[in-house]
């Protein structure tokens, strides 16, 4: 039984029909021509499967705010074909134990391929490495280690954890934050939080971190990534660590490429989020970073929270905001539709970058004869009005709502199978 | 300048000044603990002015001062929240002393009705009196005037518009139909 | 104006018809018969999550003397300490028919939140939220300014204010920056550059780090309390190089020039910021902010509910 996308535009290049068959792209062949059941893709641009490097699935522990199945569906929606399940949850992920459970339930969703991160230390407490090698080794091959929403702030436990993964070919994501720097912080440092009365999240506790973990990972000879940059320092200092040669990478979160500070004069904790949204000059300099490679993904950093988290005042509200259903839309407006990237820019920034980060063998493959069918379609010129109900995410903390975005994905192919068509889950 | 009819010129209220200020030196027989309260704005002018002529007509000075009514009014949840206007009771208080409001028009009352009360809250005089320059009836309250400059018919839907020279740079009353 | 959440809200039309309505209520009430009618049948709540009871007290006598109906619901006790959220404290209010909230709150932003989050539509004023307003606070101090350096109803535009102290943390410095230049002041702030936020120099404001060099300059001085924990974290060495370098003593009051005035939001660290001989100088208005706490604080609450109910905003 074949699959055929029919006259869709691979990388927005001329339309073809891709034939799929047994979970391959078995096929490449002029419009018209392909056999099998058609799947209508006119016009439509061909992507690889997204794969999205930090996400919150908040399984196990806050099953009210997100699942590992709720979550998998906002994924395949958003056009991600695989997704890393970030380690704080309640339990910690920090046990092959719990790794496994949450790659099974991944697993028996079957939406999108999940991929747990295993924490680097005990409970994200900062001061014991996790069982790292028992992640690794486990069913679900723990590749990431991170302790996301924590810094890994002790050098010499983050010199140790860089080490270690060497011999798992693993990567320590680092949540840069330095934590004495950031006590109570509540939004960016600058003149408006002066104004505003809250407490500061200076650029500077970010590229501290940053800049000693590049050091770090030179003098160990290990792989670094560094989790949701957001200032236009940081972009600098991992600009001259790559030109040093030290094997670091980094990802951006949409939201940081669009969204200001400014925002917090509403008091609305729909913006409060974890790094925190900058300035403008911040956003100019993210951009142009992942344009020219310095930041090699984008990573949405999806943290659902239920309505209580949110609707209260900004002190007390939780970090975070959806962006499984949003990234591909947000990337569109700020760096294809300017000119900054391209369609191939975009599948080497959401999947091949990730993907190989990650080491993910299944995904990131381009759009070639014999690669795995994680395919996406996408409508770039559709947009959409964004409302919070319309979210397959269990929670609704988009803050998004009311803006018009360009690009809807249409079908989603993972590992030959529609998970979404025609804008609308299979099943 | 203002549309409309005009029923009291310079001369007039002058005239009606000057009588005023007889009647209420009659009635009160003499000025002696006389108080002349005006209401803002032009309540206040009219009463400056009627302490003037009884002081002319007496030879000897006369208690005068202001209420503002502004936070007794029964109407301020139908508009906006208005600015206060000066209160000034004269040194003296008006502790058993002959209180004579003085308005520009009196109309439903209730601005009298208001009046009484934040008098009430001042001190306890002897008696209170009431000093117009127009009434143009339609009372909605059981309230008269001791004392009236000019008797004006009017229908509900005019307007009757006092100017003062101090205020409004001249002196004169205007009677206009009410543009709804 | 429906609510009052920060100075910067304020233009100087506002702000002067705040000041002259509260010089009218300060005439209005120096006699026998204190209380006025106005705001009969409005129920006015104090919400307060924090302990503030020279404030509180403030709004009650000034709510009461216009004849509202005044609920005081304070957090210590009550479903605030057992964890009930803010939103839900405020549906509260909505359901007893609270006409205005005034809130102190311990997060900068919760009276804004209040006020827009569309959880009721009292009007809100705000009694100080965290490290960022205190509005009528601001006000009273500026009304005391007026009424010795300026007349009653005289303007402020020229007058020199020095603030002086924890910038960083006082809503109090905040609210009098937007409000004292609004109606033209010239102010300069003084501190430790560690106790001056980030990106002060926008404000529009002078600054300073040199308590004496701008000292003789000023017409009124303004201390800020400043806690001693500050010193725990690593804010200055030590309360001794504190008061030294900026808390005000008789000698360095004896510098100013003889008609300038001293003003603290209060409660005073006797020692630390001000000393005792200066506390108690005639010249330190403390006392007489408290009085004109309550002319001021009847000038909003008359003019936020005396008139028609505005929609919400």
């Amino acid at each position: 039984m074949s699959l055929v996308l029919r006259g869709i535009r691979p990388y927005g290049d001329d339309a073809v029909d891709l034939v799929i068959s047994d979970g391959l792209i078995v096929d490449i062949v002029p419009v018209g021509q392909g056999q099998g059941d058609v799947i209508e893709a006119g016009g439509l641009v061909g992507l690889p499967g997204l794969v999205d490097l930090h996400t919150h699935l908040r399984e196990p522990g806050r099953e009210d705010a997100e699942t590992v199945e709720t979550g998998s569906r906002a994924a395949a929606l958003g056009g991600f074909t695989c997704i890393h399940a970030m380690a704080n949850t309640t339990p910690v992920a920090d046990t092959a134990g719990v790794v496994e459970q949450v790659w099974r339930l991944g697993e028996r969703s079957g939406r999108t391929q999940v991929r747990p991160v295993g924490a680097v230390t005990v409970g994200l407490g900062g001061e014991q490495l996790a069982e790292i090698g028992a992640m690794a080794n486990s069913a679900a091959q723990v590749r990431v280690f991170s302790d996301d929403g924590k810094c890994v702030h002790d050098a010499s436990l983050m010199r140790r954890s860089l080490e270690y993964v060497k011999a798992f070919d693993g990567v320590i994501a680092q949540h840069a934050q330095e934590p004495r720097l950031t006590q109570d912080a509540q939004m960016n440092e600058g003149a408006l939080s002066g104004q505003l009365g809250l407490a500061g999240w200076p650029a500077v506790a970010e590229e501290s971190i940053i800049a000693r973990d590049v050091l770090l990972a030179q003098h160990v000879d290990s792989r670094l990534h560094v989790c949701h940059v957001s200032t236009a320092g940081s972009v600098d200092v991992i600009r001259w660590a790559k030109g040093r040669g030290i094997n670091v990478t980094a990802e951006v979160c949409p939201h940081h490429l669009i969204l200001t500070e400014e925002l917090a004069t509403t008091y609305d904790p729909i913006y409060k989020v974890n790094p925190p949204l900058r300035t403008a000059s911040d956003i100019e300099a993210l951009r142009a970073g992942l344009a020219d490679g310095t930041i090699d993904v984008i990573a949405t950093d999806h943290a659902p929270h239920p309505h209580e988290d949110k609707d209260c005042e900004w002190a007390a509200a939780a970090f975070g905001m959806l962006g499984l259903e949003t990234a591909l839309s947000i990337v569109i407006a700020t760096m294809v539709e300017p000119g900054l990237l391209t369609w191939r820019g975009v599948a080497e920034r959401m999947s091949s970058a990730p993907a190989r980060i990650g080491r993910v063998r299944e995904q990131g493959h381009d759009l070639v004869v014999g690669a795995v069918a994680n395919v996406i379609a996408v409508d770039p010129s559709a947009v959409r009005s964004i409302t919070a109900t319309d979210l397959a995410s269990k929670s609704r903390n988009t803050p998004y709502v009311g803006m018009q975005l360009p690009g809807i994905v249409e079908h989603v192919l993972y590992a030959g199978n529609p998970t979404v068509l025609h804008r609308q889950l299979t099943w | 300048m203002d549309h409309g009819r005009v029923v009291m010129d310079g001369s007039d209220i002058a005239r009606a000044i000057r009588r005023l200020s007889h009647e209420i030196v009659e009635s009160t027989k003499g000025s002696q603990d006389l108080v002349l309260l005006g209401i803002p704005t032009r309540g206040v002018e009219l009463s400056q002015r009627i302490a003037a002529a009884i002081e002319e007509i007496e030879s000897q000075a006369v208690s005068q001062g202001s209420l503002d009514i502004t936070l007794y009014r029964d109407d301020l949840r139908l508009k906006p929240a208005r600015a206060l206007l000066p209160t000034a009771i004269p040194v003296g208080g008006i502790e058993d002393k002959i209180v004579v409001l003085v308005d520009d028009v009196l109309y439903s009352g209730r601005s009298v009705r208001a009046a009484l009360d934040a008098l009430n809250d001042v001190g306890r005089p002897r008696a209170v009196r009431l000093a117009v320059l127009v009434d143009r009836g339609h009372r909605q309250l059981p309230i008269r005037p001791d004392f009236v400059g000019k008797n004006l018919p009017t229908s509900t839907q005019q307007l009757v518009r006092v100017h003062l020279r101090d205020t409004d740079g001249i002196d004169s009353v205007v009677v206009s139909e009410e543009v709804r | 104006m429906k609510h009052l959440l920060s100075t910067a809200d304020l233009s100087l039309e506002d702000a002067v018809l705040i000041l002259d309505t509260a010089a009218e209520m300060a005439l209005l009430t120096d006699r026998e018969v204190k209380k006025l009618p106005t705001l009969r049948g409005r129920t006015v709540v104090n919400l307060f999550f924090e302990d503030s009871t020279r404030t509180r007290i403030s709004f009650e006598v000034a709510a009461k003397r216009l004849s509202a109906d005044v609920i005081n619901f304070a957090a210590k006790g009550s479903s605030i300490s057992k964890g009930e959220s803010l939103k839900d404290t405020a549906l509260t209010l909505q359901a007893m028919g609270a006409d205005a909230v005034v809130v102190r709150h311990p997060s900068s932003g919760a009276p804004y939140r209040l006020a827009h989050a569309d959880w009721i539509d009292a009007t809100v004023i705000n009694a100080g939220d965290g490290t960022h307003e205190h509005p009528t606070q601001a006000l009273l101090d500026a009304y005391t300014l007026r009424a010795h350096l300026a007349g009653p109803t005289g303007s402020l535009r020229g007058v020199r204010v020095a603030i002086v102290g924890d910038v960083l943390h006082s809503r109090v410095a905040r609210s009098n920056v937007h409000l004292l230049q609004t109606l033209g002041a010239k102010v300069t702030l003084v501190a430790p550059p560690t106790l001056l936020p980030i990106g002060v120099e926008q404000w529009g404001c002078a600054v300073s780090y040199d308590f004496d060099e701008v000292l003789a300059d000023q017409d009124a001085v303004m201390m800020l309390r400043v806690q001693g924990e500050r010193m725990n974290q690593a804010f200055f060495p030590s309360t001794l190089e504190y008061s030294r370098l900026y808390g005000l003593d008789t000698p360095r009051m004896a510098t100013m020039g003889t008609n300038s005035i001293v003003l603290h939001p209060g409660p005073m660290n006797r020692g630390m910021e001000i000393s005792a001989d200066v506390a108690d100088d005639p010249r330190s208005l403390m006392v007489e902010q408290v009085t004109n706490g309550v002319h001021v604080r009847m000038a909003v609450l008359y003019l936020l509910l005396g008139g028609m109910k505005e929609s919400a905003s």
